[in-house]
């Protein structure tokens, strides 16, 4: 299998977290996993993306533009701004929750999300979901990230088995959210899994 | 052990691998994880630190090595320009124990003041360098670093780049390691003290050596050549190779020549695989150290050869490769069909600059300088850490911010030239025991007037919470002594320091004014510990006495404040409580502090 995942967002959003996920779910499948993530200023708030690449034929850490057989976005504006690496037919996950800049809320400048889910929507095949509603139902928004996981799984893009994912989520979550985070998994799952049909 | 790590993880077991026994360093992105991992896996019989500043570091390993420890030391490339003056000198006695001086380069830059090469440092110092591409051969090289510079007793540089450093492969390990601490120091004052007689000595054995090793490496393994033979070449180094590699795939009749070592330049290897070339496209980052270096080759030997590359225009200057960008360069270089993709056009995206936390006590103490000083003629001399960010709107409190250090030094100067502006440095904690505490010293020696303005939230934030001598931690897990940054001022001899609560903005407000209005060299401390540190329980919310006025957002910028369908919000997952908005509200509509 060659694969390309892109997960992007908001500094403080919890990718990376999703990245180690997916990549070490995929290693214990037996493949040769590369990775990339924006560390540093960028963390503050600023646009940050992680690069999984699955397979023998990936040589540069980054996802070449074109490439992306799946886009995983915590944020709408980041999904679009990162549009460029979607391949032909590729997938994207949005999470339709805007966050606005600082520099948005000083400006009045009307970003609120709509623009971009609208033209996610005409443009991009894409599956969109309010990741933060439904995380609030689970508690916190803090398990976005397994949540949009669970919805690229349920899309059957991932191409790694729900258990697979599970028993790294497993290992890497504190023990106390361990039972909520899988719930929030498996509610990704069905919104993902009702979105194909 | 098998375990998915980062390449700067890669690098920590490669050197634990290479038998290292002492690890001294200043924190910096790219390079900030390597003491960090080898700190998180098993390490008996090694010493740990993070070190005051690139300098110490460098000097503390040194002193190990001459003993006949394998040392190692790690710092960003703008570190290395505070270590620069002990690599130069021991560039010239040498060393006893492999010494290995890893210097992350960080084009883009993504997150430093420069785009400077360190493989020129090395060209500079006389002292081999390895490139590694890939967190793999990171792990690899570090042990080949450690190997040639023990053989040659030279200090070797070691130089990653970002997307190396930060880069995950999974790396097999063993869990064994023994670290080499050598048999000792022996005095041999012919051999450790330099003089100019000893340098004169060493230089030319220096350039004969260098001979030597570039001849070694025109054999070494991560030096190579593939899809020969072929008229038209391509010379890459470091990452850029994995980009030429991956754009290349589906091609062939080109060769790719890979560098690992740029200096000493391993001669015979190029001449070897250009016979028969033609036209070679160089693809490097930051500088074009290969291309001059190719150039300077085919003058000497007469080769008749074009050469592509920055010099030509041909790749940029500046900032990082990318496979798209190297596929570009090689579309027209060989001739393939461009296709590039259009996409429908986006709407307008919103900026996303990085700003200051929500809740970070930086911003209230920036705010407290800006409302105490509204009105007056001001030098605000900044410096190097989050705190870097205070210059973002709608604080715009960074004047000038140029290395670290240098805002108290910067803002010396201003107060020479102006006696009516009030001078400001703001410098943080890490920063001040890095290079601060001489600018005080030079400042009260020469009878400055300005006020230090210490952000001491007991932490370097911005490169991952590493301890610092404030801390009472070091590296080694052990409780120490904190340094007080109060009793270091009053021990240069400042007679005013404040030390304020910057959350508390009256009080904050008021220590400003006084030492504003007092002559020569005055000092607050702003002490709050870093959000990310303490996690705080406490939210702030609005009452219905809001007016929705928005100055809260338009005075603080704090990203926990925002408009939702019109009216200000407060985003509770952001919210420390920290009490800033409610202190600037003007209809006391903003309550504080309701515990969750």
């Amino acid at each position: 299998m060659n694969k390309d995942i892109l997960i992007c967002g908001v500094g403080g959003q919890g990718t990376v977290l999703s990245s180690r996920i997916i990549a070490a779910a995929a290693m214990e499948q037996g493949y040769p996993v590369k990775s990339a993530e924006t560390i540093g200023m960028a963390q503050r708030g600023g646009p940050v993306t992680s690069h999984v690449r699955i397979g023998e034929n990936a040589f540069s850490p980054l996802i070449p533009k074109g490439k992306a057989d799946l886009i995983i976005g915590f944020e709408p504006a980041e999904v679009v701004r990162n549009l460029d690496y979607l391949a032909t037919g590729g997938l994207a996950v949005v999470n339709t929750a805007a966050i606005r800049p600082t520099t948005a809320s000083l400006s009045g400048d009307g970003y609120d999300g709509s623009e971009m889910r609208a033209y996610l929507q005409e443009h991009v095949n894409c599956i969109l979901a309010d990741g933060n509603k439904e995380c609030e139902q689970l508690g916190s928004v803090k398990f976005l990230n397994i949540l949009l996981l669970g919805i690229a799984q349920g899309s059957g893009k991932l191409e790694i088995p729900g258990e697979v994912m599970i028993k790294e989520i497993e290992k890497r979550v504190p023990e106390k959210f361990r039972e909520v985070n899988i719930l929030a998994f498996n509610r990704g799952c069905e919104i993902g899994e009702q979105s194909k049909a | 052990m098998k375990e998915y790590v980062m390449g700067n993880g890669a690098i920590a077991l490669g050197a634990r691998q290479a038998g290292v026994s002492v690890v001294c360093g200043y924190p910096g992105t790219p390079s900030s994880e390597i003491i960090e991992t080898i700190a998180k896996y098993p390490h008996e019989g090694m010493h740990l630190e993070w070190s005051v500043n690139e300098k110490a570091a460098l000097e503390v390993a040194a002193a190990t090595s001459y003993a006949g420890a394998r040392a190692m030391v790690t710092m960003k490339q703008v570190g290395l320009n505070v270590a620069s003056d002990p690599l130069m000198s021991l560039a010239y006695v040498g060393v006893e124990g492999g010494f290995v001086v890893v210097s992350a380069d960080d084009p883009g830059p993504i997150s430093s003041q420069t785009e400077q090469d360190t493989r020129r440092f090395a060209e500079f110092a006389r002292i081999p360098v390895f490139d590694p591409a890939t967190p793999q051969e990171a792990y690899e090289m570090i042990q080949d670093a450690f190997a040639y510079s023990e053989k040659y007793k030279t200090p070797v540089i070691f130089r990653p780049t970002t997307r190396v450093c930060h880069g995950y492969a999974s790396i097999s390990a063993p869990d064994t390691f023994a670290p080499v601490r050598g048999k000792g120091f022996e005095k041999d004052a012919g051999r450790f003290v330099i003089f100019p007689r000893l340098s004169y000595k060493n230089h030319g054995l220096i350039e004969e050596r260098n001979v030597k090793i570039g001849e070694e490496f025109s054999s070494y393994r991560f030096n190579t050549a593939e899809g020969g033979p072929a008229k038209k070449a391509v010379l890459a180094s470091g990452v850029s190779y994995m980009y030429a590699k991956e754009a290349l795939l589906d091609h062939s009749g080109v060769k790719l020549i890979r560098i690992a070592t740029a200096y000493p330049l391993p001669e015979s290897f190029l001449l070897r695989e250009l016979a028969g070339v033609e036209e070679v496209m160089c693809l490097e980052e930051l500088s074009p150290y290969l291309e001059e270096q190719l150039l300077k080759l085919a003058g000497k030997h007469h080769l008749s050869l074009k050469v592509w590359g920055k010099l030509t225009g041909h790749v940029p200057a500046m900032g990082e490769n990318s496979t798209e960008i190297v596929q570009k360069i090689l579309a027209s270089y060989l001739g393939w069909d461009s296709q590039a993709q259009e996409n429908a056009k986006i709407p307008p995206l919103p900026a996303r600059p990085p700003v200051l936390c929500a809740g970070c006590p930086h911003r209230a103490s920036f705010y407290a300088v800006k409302k105490a000083m509204a009105g007056k003629k001001t030098y605000y001399c900044g410096d190097i850490g989050c705190y870097t960010l205070g210059n973002a709107m709608p604080l715009d409190m960074v004047d000038t911010c140029l290395c670290m250090g240098a805002g108290v030094t910067m803002a010396q100067g201003f107060s020479h030239i102006d006696s009516e502006g009030k001078a400001f440095a703001f410098i943080g904690d890490s920063t001040f025991f890095a290079s601060g505490i001489t600018g005080v010293v030079n400042a009260v020696f020469n009878e400055a007037d300005l006020t230090i303005c210490v952000l001491d939230n007991s932490t370097t934030a911005m490169t991952g919470h590493q301890p610092h001598p404030g801390t009472g931690r070091n590296m080694m897990g052990h409780q120490t002594q904190k340094v007080s940054i109060e009793k270091v001022l009053e021990g240069i001899g400042i007679q005013k320091i404040i030390t304020t609560d910057p959350l508390d903005l009256a009080a904050s407000m008021d220590a400003v004014r006084e030492c504003a209005d007092l002559p020569g060299v005055k000092a607050i401390i702003f002490k709050s510990p870093c959000i990310a540190i303490e996690k705080s329980k406490k939210k702030c919310h609005i009452t219905d006495d809001c007016i929705n006025c928005k100055l809260c957002i338009k005075e603080t910028g704090c990203p926990a404040l925002t408009i939702a369908e019109g009216k200000v919000t407060i985003d509770a997952s952001l919210c420390t409580g920290c009490g800033l908005c409610s202190q600037v509200c003007p209809k006391a509509a903003i309550g504080g502090e309701s515990h969750e």
